[in-house]
């Protein structure tokens, strides 16, 4: 059991979490993830980014967006509540190394695994321009945080609500495009169509680009396969190979067609997810109506 | 096919049984007579009906039948039946015992040699390992026809365990030393019930949320009820076994830490076969194609199967595909057809003969209605505009030379491509080892393939630390691995053992 310490509340359906996990605290590095089961016969395991973690108090943070019927139901979980499984630190770290100038891209929620690699890279020497995007203002989250580690960063708004309206993209393939100095690596983190256009726009100016992939995924060590993903014509498994790859190499139509295998399913579960939630606050109105 | 009820199966063995004990008792039982005695058929689930549920398939024996089948062996003094068996159950001395009706001796008899009598008596091949050499069997000219001794190692089980008198095994007074071990399968749970009973505290590490291994994921509920699963793990915590769950070796913590940090004496790896194998041909990452993993991990251990309850979704397939032709195939092809499948194809590119997956399993498929295409290999998916399956196309074979492994060659007949539509593909052609211990542990010596390199005791290359299983044996089966699990607990006991008389300094013992 992994008991909550902090939840917070970032956006209308991002949440923060600090949960109990000391040894994946201890060995967690910059780039892996964890796999999470709220119940334990029926639950299902969620693939979910650690976005920090705190070795000495045994915590690892977690930052999710409250969109499918796992995810929901977490978002109703209270500091105290404990989170029956969580397996990890899971797939590869990332490679950190001394590149130069290096990117991260982090697009709405992909902002929470990229802080620990921002972090890495920062540490390791690199001059590390931040870019990160959100549909609109209040989707904005972790400003501060990147802000503390960023030599440089650009924040963009798809609504220009903060920040330069403008997608990722664009300040991307500027720093690309830069006769001195263009990036010696980007890092794309985000939407999978997000990521998909990052590496577009940098396949161009050849700056080698990596992403991170977050697909379905059941057991998260190698035995399912379900979490496959073509890369340069070899089939990949992003929990033991990856989960980050070259961004010019990933066959990211395939990945996206792969990523909406469930989704009747999984938007009946979500809807009787939420139509549950309406019932409990009616009863609860209606409880507290009859007081 | 006309499908026998249990009722009808009892009523004519306890015909035969009648007359077989008159018979008994007035001049004895000749071989000649056990010859004739009829071979007792599994009572089972109408195939109409349990193509329907979840529910075990089979029933197993009667006490008449039981008994007539036990007095259909003819007790050979050489027992070739015991040389076919991995962990060498005195098989006529299990059975001698059924016919004497002491059924508690006869499951006494197993049990010195074999640690999950349940589960073995339903997953076991026994036509390849105890029944291919017994001497009915040859007399008979047909090794189908040969004792039955998996249903009746089912039946004694079936009976101690109804009796709830399920014993714990006696544990030897505290070593102080502690083993680790890694994956909670059939070579993993044998292995630390062994060690357990040395008086060494034993910790499992699984690293799903439940300890079973591929009993619990893989092989469905149908073919072996999870109950038995869990009451066999039950068993090892009752014996002082500690069970750490959501817990990888090689992520959460690395093999070398466990010994030279967390105060183990000595590890086994029992963590199974792993990453499912891909037939690299075009089409492969659509929508709609699974590994068989995927699809038996989705069904069994999350309980997709039972849409109400589980939050895991599995696909909703009309028309399936299954490659390949072991139990894991016919498993998976029996899955899609419980839930809801209205055409299930098995392809195979030998023939029935030479397919891997036990006989009973096939039979059962078949009953079932899942259709066998042998001497049939795919070339390629076909996917329709949304990138999903829609079909599946072939090339026939025939059989040609013998290769290595003695079984006739199939060659590829040219020109003679054709498309099985389907909506689901489910690939079922076995296990790469998965690479994850052997990254993390360079010191680790593993073979080509990447299963680890042990020997007969299930040393590997890190002293201290043994292996057995599939991770060593590549897919194999579930006796197979218990064998392995035993033989390195054994060695592991006796390198203790020897320890406890000349000291070596332990692990630094920090404790997790």
């Amino acid at each position: 059991m992994h008991k909550i310490i902090e939840k917070q509340q970032l956006s209308e359906q991002v949440f923060r979490m600090k949960i109990e996990a000391p040894l994946i605290a201890t060995e967690r590095k910059a780039g892996q993830f964890v796999i999470l089961q709220l119940d334990t016969n029926f639950g299902e395991r969620i693939p979910l980014t650690i976005a920090d973690a705190d070795a000495a108090e045994g915590t690892v943070t977690i930052i999710f967006q409250a969109v499918g019927k796992t995810t929901i139901n977490l978002s109703r979980y209270e500091v105290g509540q404990s989170i029956a499984n969580v397996l990890g630190p899971l797939g590869n770290p990332t490679h950190i190394e001394k590149f130069g100038t290096v990117v991260c891209v982090g697009g709405g929620i992909g902002v929470a695994p990229m802080h620990p690699i921002a972090q890495a890279m920062k540490q390791a020497g690199n001059r590390v321009i931040i870019i990160m995007g959100a549909r609109t203002k209040e989707l904005v989250i972790m400003e501060e945080e990147m802000r503390a580690i960023a030599d440089e960063l650009i924040l963009v708004t798809d609504d220009g609500s903060y920040g330069r309206k403008a997608l990722v993209t664009e300040p991307l393939k500027e720093l690309c495009a830069q006769t001195d100095g263009k990036p010696d690596l980007v890092v794309a983190i985000g939407p999978p169509v997000m990521m998909k256009f990052c590496a577009a726009t940098t396949r161009p100016f050849s700056v080698p680009t990596v992403v991170s992939l977050n697909t379905i995924m059941v057991d998260g060590t190698g035995m399912c396969g379900g979490c496959r993903v073509t890369v340069g014509e070899e089939t990949k498994f992003v929990c033991v190979d990856g989960p980050e790859f070259d961004g010019h190499q990933v066959d990211f139509e395939n990945m996206l067609k792969r990523l909406g295998s469930y989704r009747g399913q999984e938007e009946r579960a979500r809807h009787a997810c939420v139509l549950d939630a309406e019932a409990d606050k009616l009863a609860a109105l209606q409880t507290g109506a009859s007081k | 096919m006309s499908h026998k009820t249990r009722e009808e199966l009892d009523a004519a063995a306890s015909e035969v049984l009648a007359a077989l004990l008159v018979k008994k008792a007035d001049t004895g039982l000749k071989n000649r007579d056990r010859l004739n005695f009829p071979q007792q058929d599994m009572p089972s689930q109408d195939p109409l009906e349990r193509r329907h549920n979840m529910q075990e398939v089979t029933f197993g024996y009667t006490e008449a039948q039981a008994l007539v089948e036990a007095e259909r062996c003819l007790q050979c003094k050489n027992a070739p039946c015991i040389a076919g068996c991995p962990v060498a159950i005195d098989i006529p001395g299990f059975i001698r015992e059924i016919t004497g009706k002491d059924f508690a001796r006869s499951i006494g008899v197993i049990k010195e040699a074999s640690l999950l009598p349940a589960i073995c008596g339903r997953v076991c091949p026994q036509e390849s390992q105890c029944q291919e050499n017994c001497t009915l069997g040859k007399s008979l000219k047909d090794q189908e026809k040969s004792v039955s001794i998996g249903r009746l190692e089912r039946y004694v089980a079936d009976l101690d365990r109804a009796s709830g008198a399920v014993s714990i095994p006696k544990i030897a007074p505290s070593t102080g030393r502690r083993v680790g071990v890694i994956g909670s399968g059939p070579a993993s749970i044998t292995a630390a019930a062994d060690l357990r009973k040395a008086g060494h505290e034993v910790v499992i590490f699984e690293a799903f949320h439940k300890p079973g291994g591929v009993m619990l994921y893989g092989i469905p509920e149908f073919r072996l009820p999870k109950q038995i699963v869990e009451d066999e793990i039950e068993t090892l915590r009752k014996m002082g076994v500690e069970i750490k769950t959501n817990f990888l070796v090689g992520r959460t913590r690395k093999l070398m830490d466990l010994l030279e940090k967390d105060g183990f004496d000595a590890l086994f790896i029992g963590s199974g076969a792993g990453l499912p194998k891909f037939m690299h041909i075009p089409g492969e990452n659509l929508v709609g194609v699974f590994a068989a993993n995927e699809y038996l991990t989705r069904s069994n251990l999350m309980k997709a199967y039972d849409e109400g309850h589980a939050d895991t979704p599995i696909s909703h397939s009309k028309k399936v595909a299954v490659l390949g032709g072991g139990n894991v195939a016919m498993d998976a092809a029996r899955t899609a057809i419980r839930l809801g499948a209205e055409e299930v194809n098995v392809v195979y590119r030998r023939t029935r003969k030479e397919m891997p997956a036990r006989v009973e399993e096939v039979d059962h498929a078949e009953e079932e209605g899942i259709t066998f295409h042998f001497l049939r290999s795919p070339t390629r998916i076909l996917g329709d505009e949304n990138g999903h399956v829609r079909g599946i196309e072939c090339l026939s074979y025939e059989l040609g030379e013998p290769d290595d492994s003695g079984r006739r060659r199939p060659v590829a007949v040219a020109g003679s491509e054709s498309v099985i539509e389907v909506d689901t593909v489910i690939v079922s052609i076995g296990n790469d080892s998965n690479p994850l211990l052997r990254k993390t542990t360079p010191e680790l010596n593993v073979n080509k393939w990447g299963n680890i390199i042990a020997d007969d005791n299930g040393k590997t290359s890190i002293d201290r630390v043994y292996a057995g299983g599939d991770i060593v044996l590549g897919a194999a089966t579930v006796i197979l691995a218990m064998g392995q699990g035993r033989k390195a607990a054994a060695a592991i006991n006796e390198m203790l053992a020897r320890e406890a008389v000349e000291p070596v300094p332990s692990g630094t013992g920090s404790g997790l």
